[in-house]
């Protein structure tokens, strides 16, 4: 069954046309994932007004496709350049800088690119035997399961994101107030307007995350004025095959990096934690733990694993469920409504060729990124060197393109810049920018869900408990939410309990 | 950062009550087919208000004397915050090509101190790339000013 529909995807992947796109989504995104101030959730917004007239199986590919060569780039910045595009790239540059301080910067990137393969393709191969299964599953979910779901998805960043959790929570609940101007399709309301008529249309998530993400970013990297002094790599295929030579020894690091990976994965915000739990696994478990943070190829095989194994998770539960495990996923899935498909289990049924096409297409995506990485690291990596004064506003102005392409309004570049000023003090501040994206693409379907939930039960929050699956599903969630009260109390415990048993003689 | 910290808690309270007021206008309770348009916006803002009075609360009791920003950190910030925003409004009057030409040669020349032939050919090239690839490959027009106009576009 699930077989012949892979071949089926398999066939739409490998047409000329389709390789061609995922050629150039991996350069692409490779750009934008060596780039400051560009990630994967903002260049898949940049360029997402651009697929609006190609096929969605196509429009999709050139996304996620996108999408791993962010993830490769950032693998460039970490190693090279000692600066982690990404917050999951920052246990890669332990190790990675060190081995590339040391002249060993081929052998480092070569160990970085093959983790990332071997996470993403372990990720994408439980995608393709899960996905059919939980979609199955989640077909006869009703409102409340999917709230319960979207329960579950923001609790994860408040019980799993670390940081202080109510300014967490305070993110998610900004997002969902966000999502709600406008109109509201329901009862025909106006809602937060004040009468402002460009109100209206509401915030649209994709001038929000280019605003957060890439003018933020802009702004943060401006302020500690980074200077690009990178060390060079020389790669050559001598290189790469000495190093590949090396790697099986790893063997037992790759296997724990990608289960860690996609189980941390598939819910959100968990491709940081997972890249540093495998580094510190990879380190107890390891003959030499004193060579960790020293240059240590381990030390790169690990977190590269887990976080590529992670960002080919979060994609699980966004073509299965419809609710997007990570930022650019959340862009994505913007993308399918926009494209006209409904995101959610029904797509297995009604557009098989889609679905069984991007996921054939996260193989072959793969295979060329790590083809075209390797062959091509240095001029990536020369991007860096292009002056900063060029940079900054080749980038700005890259996003205030890809701000106004959304609506063709001239509003949305404004709002991309009140979003900058707010995406650069929140990240100070340590306000998380994820769930904030994450609840202003999800915000009307939660909103919705909740409503048809509570006309079920006529107005009782019970239906979420009462329901076995949404019931298990709340409780998980309620879990979650309560989950740094919890370690608060059990610290709080147990520092009375040494200082009690220091007192006693 | 204490201080930018209980501005931030103070401004999203602000935002809380504004939200509240329209949730009350719009009724938070059930109507005829099922909860009324305000009852998510109003418990999305009482939890706001909470949250933030936490925050504050903490930030208050809180001891950082880290600035929240640097006075050698805010100089790059607004060399970059003003000229970004310059642009937009060059934009919203004279079109976006006019404006990325003035702004990138504008940022080159004064931050990047490049030569006036780099800064003129990349402030000439990078709109007329950008035409190029928007507005006749993939037909996404770009704002546009007197400058299009007068040239036919």
């Amino acid at each position: 069954m699930g077989f012949e529909n892979l071949v089926l995807g398999f066939q739409v992947a490998l047409q000329p046309y389709n390789l061609g796109i995922a050629v150039v989504g991996i350069i692409l995104g490779t750009v934008i994932g060596v780039l400051p101030g560009l990630g994967g959730a903002n260049g898949v917004a940049i360029l997402l007004p651009l697929t609006f007239t190609m096929p969605p199986t196509s429009a999709i590919i050139l996304l996620t496709s996108l999408y791993w060569g962010a993830l490769f780039g950032g693998a460039i910045t970490s190693i090279l350049f000692n600066i982690p595009g990404e917050p999951w790239s920052v246990a890669t540059t332990f190790d990675g800088y060190p081995m590339a301080r040391r002249g060993e910067g081929g052998q480092a990137l070569t160990a970085a690119f093959t983790s990332s393969f071997v996470g993403a393709l372990f990720s994408v191969v439980l995608i393709t035997l899960f996905a059919p299964i939980l979609a199955e599953i989640a077909l006869k979910f009703g409102p409340p399961e999917f709230f319960a779901i979207q329960l579950l998805t923001f609790s994860s960043f408040i019980g799993l994101g670390g940081g202080n959790p109510l300014k967490s929570l305070v993110a998610i609940l900004l997002g969902f107030i966000l999502a709600s101007v406008g109109l509201d399709i329901v009862t025909g309301a106006l809602r937060l307007t004040f009468g402002f008529t460009e109100l209206m249309k509401g915030f649209d998530f994709i001038i929000a995350v280019i605003g957060l993400f890439g003018i933020g970013e802009i702004l943060l990297t401006m302020e500690e004025g980074l200077a690009f002094r990178g060390a060079r790599a020389r790669i050559n295929p001598r290189v790469v095959w000495q190093t590949w030579k090396t790697l099986p020894r790893y063997a037992r690091t790759f296997v724990r990096g990608a289960f860690i990976g996609f189980w941390m994965g598939f819910k959100p915000g968990g491709a940081t934690p997972a890249s540093f739990m495998s580094y510190a696994f990879a380190k107890r478990f390891s003959r030499h733990p004193e060579r960790f943070g020293k240059g240590e190829i381990e030390g790169v095989v690990a977190p590269e694993t887990a976080a590529h194994a992670a960002g080919g998770a979060a994609l699980l539960p966004m073509i299965t469920l419809g609710i997007p495990g990570s930022p650019t996923a959340a862009v994505m899935l913007g993308g399918l409504i926009i494209w006209g498909l409904q995101p959610g289990p029904m797509l297995f049924k009604e557009r098989p060729d889609f679905v069984w096409g991007l996921i054939a297409s996260m193989y072959t995506g793969n295979i060329i990124g790590v083809i075209m990485v390797l062959a091509f690291v240095p001029l990536f990596a020369a991007i860096l060197r292009v002056p900063f004064g060029i940079l900054t506003p080749l980038i700005v102005s890259v996003c205030a393109i890809g701000a106004y392409s959304v609506h063709s309004s001239m509003i949305d570049i404004w709002y991309m810049l009140v979003f900058g000023v707010i995406g650069y003090v929140f990240k100070k501040l340590d306000y998380p920018l994820a769930p904030l994206v994450l609840a202003l693409v999800l915000g009307d379907l939660a909103e919705n869900a909740l409503r048809q939930s509570l006309i079920m039960s006529q107005g009782s929050l019970l239906i979420f408990v009462t329901r076995p699956i949404s019931g298990v599903i709340t409780l998980a969630a309620l879990f979650f939410f309560a989950l740094p009260l919890i370690t608060a109390y059990r610290r709080r415990l147990r520092r009375s309990t040494v200082s009690a048993t220091a007192e006693t003689p | 950062m204490r201080a930018a910290d209980l501005v931030t808690a103070l401004v999203l309270m602000a935002v809380g009550v504004l939200v509240l007021a329209d949730a009350l206008r719009l009724g938070i309770g059930w109507g005829t087919d099922g909860p009324r348009s305000g009852f998510f916006p109003f418990w999305l803002a009482v939890l706001l208000l909470v949250c933030c009075l936490a925050i504050g609360a903490q930030a208050w009791r809180a001891r950082v004397t880290k600035p929240f920003v640097s006075r050698e950190g805010l100089a790059p910030v607004l060399k970059m915050l003003l000229p970004a925003t310059a642009a937009v409004v060059v934009t919203q009057f004279f079109g976006l090509y006019v404006a990325t030409a003035l702004y990138m040669g504008f940022y080159m020349r004064w931050i990047g101190r490049h030569s006036w032939l780099a800064v003129t050919v990349m402030s000439l090239a990078f709109p007329v790339i950008t035409f190029v690839i928007f507005e006749r490959w993939f037909l996404v027009p770009m704002p546009k000013g007197p400058l299009e106009s007068w040239l036919g576009y």
